[in-house]
């Protein structure tokens, strides 16, 4: 066991804060749109010096990265309070999963307008009657001459409004069965048969979309990885999704109650043995999900890809965040629930956390399965 | 960056694992437990220290092992996972403390016979003098009783402590009411007594998890047998995610626990956190998972028959010896608070 860095890895470290330092992007501007193109500037900023797609090989731009450089690459963002790229779904998702399953013209078309976000990417995957059970999934591909003609709703649409291109699952054999018949597709956001329509959470934003899709078009070269194949392609990106981000949303997850407890401190709070003692609760909750990450990361390491106790991080990060602006409004009293506090936005942000990717109840039933191998009812 | 074992370290944790099980089963604790003076097995006991057990993470200068907390707590972990009844970890926790706390006089005329395990020791905070429960206390000859952040060596053959056997819920260990009398021979700890009950913590630590990882395995084991409306019961949701919960407690308990270990032995200067991180989240598994399998076992798992009550006793005070969860969280909270006030540090280690 060795829990320090390798001169590699800290040197990776050293040469990207330095780079944050001196390109800093500053505080986000108001409002969705100039938000958006902000963090579109920032992608291209990283791009432009290869910092966009560092977990990437270079011949896709990318800077070959370890998994422990993709981890430090992560917290640095965090650490500095600077936002992911803007095609954050393509870097984590779509490249990744391409260039698993996609053809050599698919990567050579596609791969490089992911990096430097000439074209954004958004996930077709959750459908109203298809959440957690997304096999359920309900999208009809039709085969025409030349393509495909898809009909459909899809929901929880991130970035669909900014989208070039969907990761699209839809079935393709009519009547299928589940998992069978499904085929993975990417599809152009830029036609009339596709509509997008913000949907609104309960902070009252709108980061998600629906998608009415109405014989949208997709021809037969954005297939990837073979008609009927969807499922295992999907599984690929949806391995991806959880293993990506963790090491960001934790160290984010830290700010989050750094901040907390600074601010608990500046008003003499700590002097309370229980308020120190709740906060420290918080505290030891966010060093053993860091800590279990980077266990788990060794693990990877090991055996070349995550395994299920991904799961476990995803679960403690959500519980964890929620229970952080949860004393946070304890603490600091009724201003915190007023709008311009942004406790508030985080308070209700975090009932999400719990649902968004998995919800904690899935995760439980594949920690039980695939981790303790009980049995499943069916 | 590599958090996982060494080869040497697994062989260590398989040839414990292999070991306990063939000599230390539920019925030789279950035969430890009834007997009404609860004596341990001195065969296994002879047969733990000439394996080295006793100074395993002592200097090799003092007679101990030369390795590293790290392995003390891997071995401690199994030693819960056993529920051994064995002096091995009052003994381990007091050499720790005495190692890191005492002066090079006083490691010298105390460690070797700890390290042979020829003449024992044991560790417990005290107030006014009184320590309400030690661990082994009625075996060990040194007994160290840490209070106000002073630590004092008590020789127990030299009288004037009074030192009275006391039963506890938890019948696989001996405990003992410890009082300093006036008469008592005793000398005090020169060093960082700070850092030398850190490192007994990490013990505790080390064993409360191994009791969680027991508690989990029996129960997982148990709820894919056991058959009720015609279904393996671990397949009620009810049931597997609690059992999902057990396992994210008590493999969180592990990281902090074998973070802290390492800290230990490799970097001293986040030590004092590690250890209240572990001390923290293993009191809080051991607890939590050693009842929540009681549950799961429904009611066998009540009965005097079944052996989860071993572990659930065991870890109820375990997480209640030295300092008390409570407070190391406070004290994450405090540091957290410091090392924000400091430069920003370089993020050389997990750490």
């Amino acid at each position: 066991m060795d829990l320090t860095f390798s001169p590699q890895a800290t040197a990776f470290r050293d040469e990207l804060r330095a780079w944050i330092d001196t390109h800093h992007p500053g505080a986000a501007p108001e409002g969705e749109e100039a938000s958006f193109a902000w963090r579109v500037a920032w992608q291209r900023a990283l791009a432009a010096d290869g910092w966009a797609a560092v977990h990437w090989p270079p011949e896709h731009g990318g800077r070959g990265a370890t998994l422990v450089e993709s981890a430090i690459f992560n917290e640095e963002l965090a650490r500095a309070r600077v936002p992911q790229p803007a095609n954050v779904l393509g870097l984590l998702l779509g490249g990744p999963t391409l260039m698993v399953h996609g053809s050599e013209e698919q990567k050579e078309r596609f791969l490089s307008p992911i990096v430097t976000a000439e074209e954004i990417w958004c996930q077709g995957f959750s459908e109203p009657d298809a959440g957690s059970d997304l096999a359920a999934l309900k999208t009809r591909a039709v085969k025409v001459d030349g393509g495909w003609r898809v009909t459909g709703q899809k929901v929880w649409t991130s970035y669909a409004h900014h989208a070039k291109w969907c990761m699209l699952v839809a079935r393709s054999e009519p009547d299928s069965a589940r998992h069978k018949g499904l085929t993975y597709f990417l599809m152009d956001m830029e036609q009339a048969e596709v509509v997008v329509r913000p949907l609104r959470q309960i902070t009252g934003s709108a980061e998600f979309n629906e998608l009415f899709l109405e014989e949208a078009w997709i021809p037969d070269e954005n297939v990837v990885g073979g008609v009927g194949n969807g499922w295992r392609v999907a599984l690929t990106t949806l391995m991806n999704e959880r293993a990506g981000l963790a090491f960001g949303l934790q160290v984010a997850l830290r700010a989050l109650l750094d901040e907390l407890t600074e601010v608990a401190a500046a008003r003499g709070l700590l002097a309370s043995e229980s308020v120190a003692e709740r906060l420290g609760d918080l505290h030891v909750r966010c060093e053993l999900l860091r800590l279990t990450a980077y266990r788990g990361l060794t693990a990877t390491m090991k055996y070349g890809q995550p395994g299920p106790e991904g799961s476990l991080t995803k679960w403690m990060w959500s519980d964890t965040n929620q229970r952080v602006s949860e004393l946070a409004v304890e603490l600091l009293g009724p201003g915190a629930l007023a709008t311009d506090s942004r406790w508030s936005f985080e308070l209700l942000r975090a009932r999400g956390n719990s649902i968004e990717g998995g919800t904690t109840e899935i995760l439980k039933n594949i920690v039980a399965e695939r981790v303790l191998g009980l049995p499943r009812l069916r | 960056m590599h958090f996982d074992f060494t080869d040497d370290q697994r062989e260590i944790r398989r040839t414990a694992r292999e070991l306990l099980a063939a000599r230390s089963g539920f019925e030789r604790v279950r035969a430890v437990a009834e007997r009404d003076d609860g004596a341990y097995d001195e065969a296994l006991w002879r047969e733990l220290v000439e394996l080295g057990w006793a100074g395993i993470a002592l200097p090799e200068a003092v007679g101990g092992q030369g390795l590293g907390v790290l392995e003390l707590a891997i071995l401690l972990e199994e030693l819960g996972y056993a529920v051994t009844p064995s002096p091995i970890f009052s003994n381990a926790a007091a050499g720790l403390l005495i190692d890191a706390a005492g002066s090079d006089a006083q490691r010298e005329a105390l460690l070797p016979g700890i390290a042979s395990g020829e003449q024992t020791a044991t560790v417990a905070l005290a107030r006014d003098g009184v320590a309400e429960l030690v661990p082994d206390g009625d075996s060990a000859r040194w007994i160290v009783l840490v209070e106000e952040g002073r630590a004092i060596v008590c020789d127990a053959l030299a009288g004037g402590l009074e030192i009275a056997p006391r039963a506890t819920i938890d019948p696989t260990r001996r405990y003992a009411r410890v009082a300093v009398g006036p008469g008592a021979l005793s000398l005090e700890l020169e060093r960082d007594v700070a850092a030398g009950l850190d490192r007994a913590e990490v013990a505790l630590a080390a064993e409360l998890c191994g009791l969680a990882e027991r508690a989990l395995v029996l129960t997982v084991a148990y709820v894919k047998e056991r058959r009720q409306f015609g279904t393996p019961v671990g397949a009620f949701q009810a049931v597997s995610h609690r059992a999902a919960e057990m396992l994210l407690e008590t493999e969180g308990a592990r990281s902090a626990t074998w973070f802290a270990a390492w800290a230990a032995d490799a970097e001293p200067a986040s030590l004092a956190r590690g250890a209240s991180l572990a001390k923290a989240a293993a009191s809080d598994a051991g607890r939590h998972v050693t009842a929540a399998a009681i549950q799961l076992h429904g009611g066998i798992g009540f009965t005097w028959e079944a052996d989860v009550h071993w572990l659930y006793k065991r870890a109820q005070v375990d997480a209640a010896l030295l300092v008390p969860a409570a407070r190391h969280r406070a004290r994450v909270a405090r540091l957290a608070v410091a090392a924000a006030a400091a430069p920003a540090a370089a993020g050389a280690a997990v750490a």
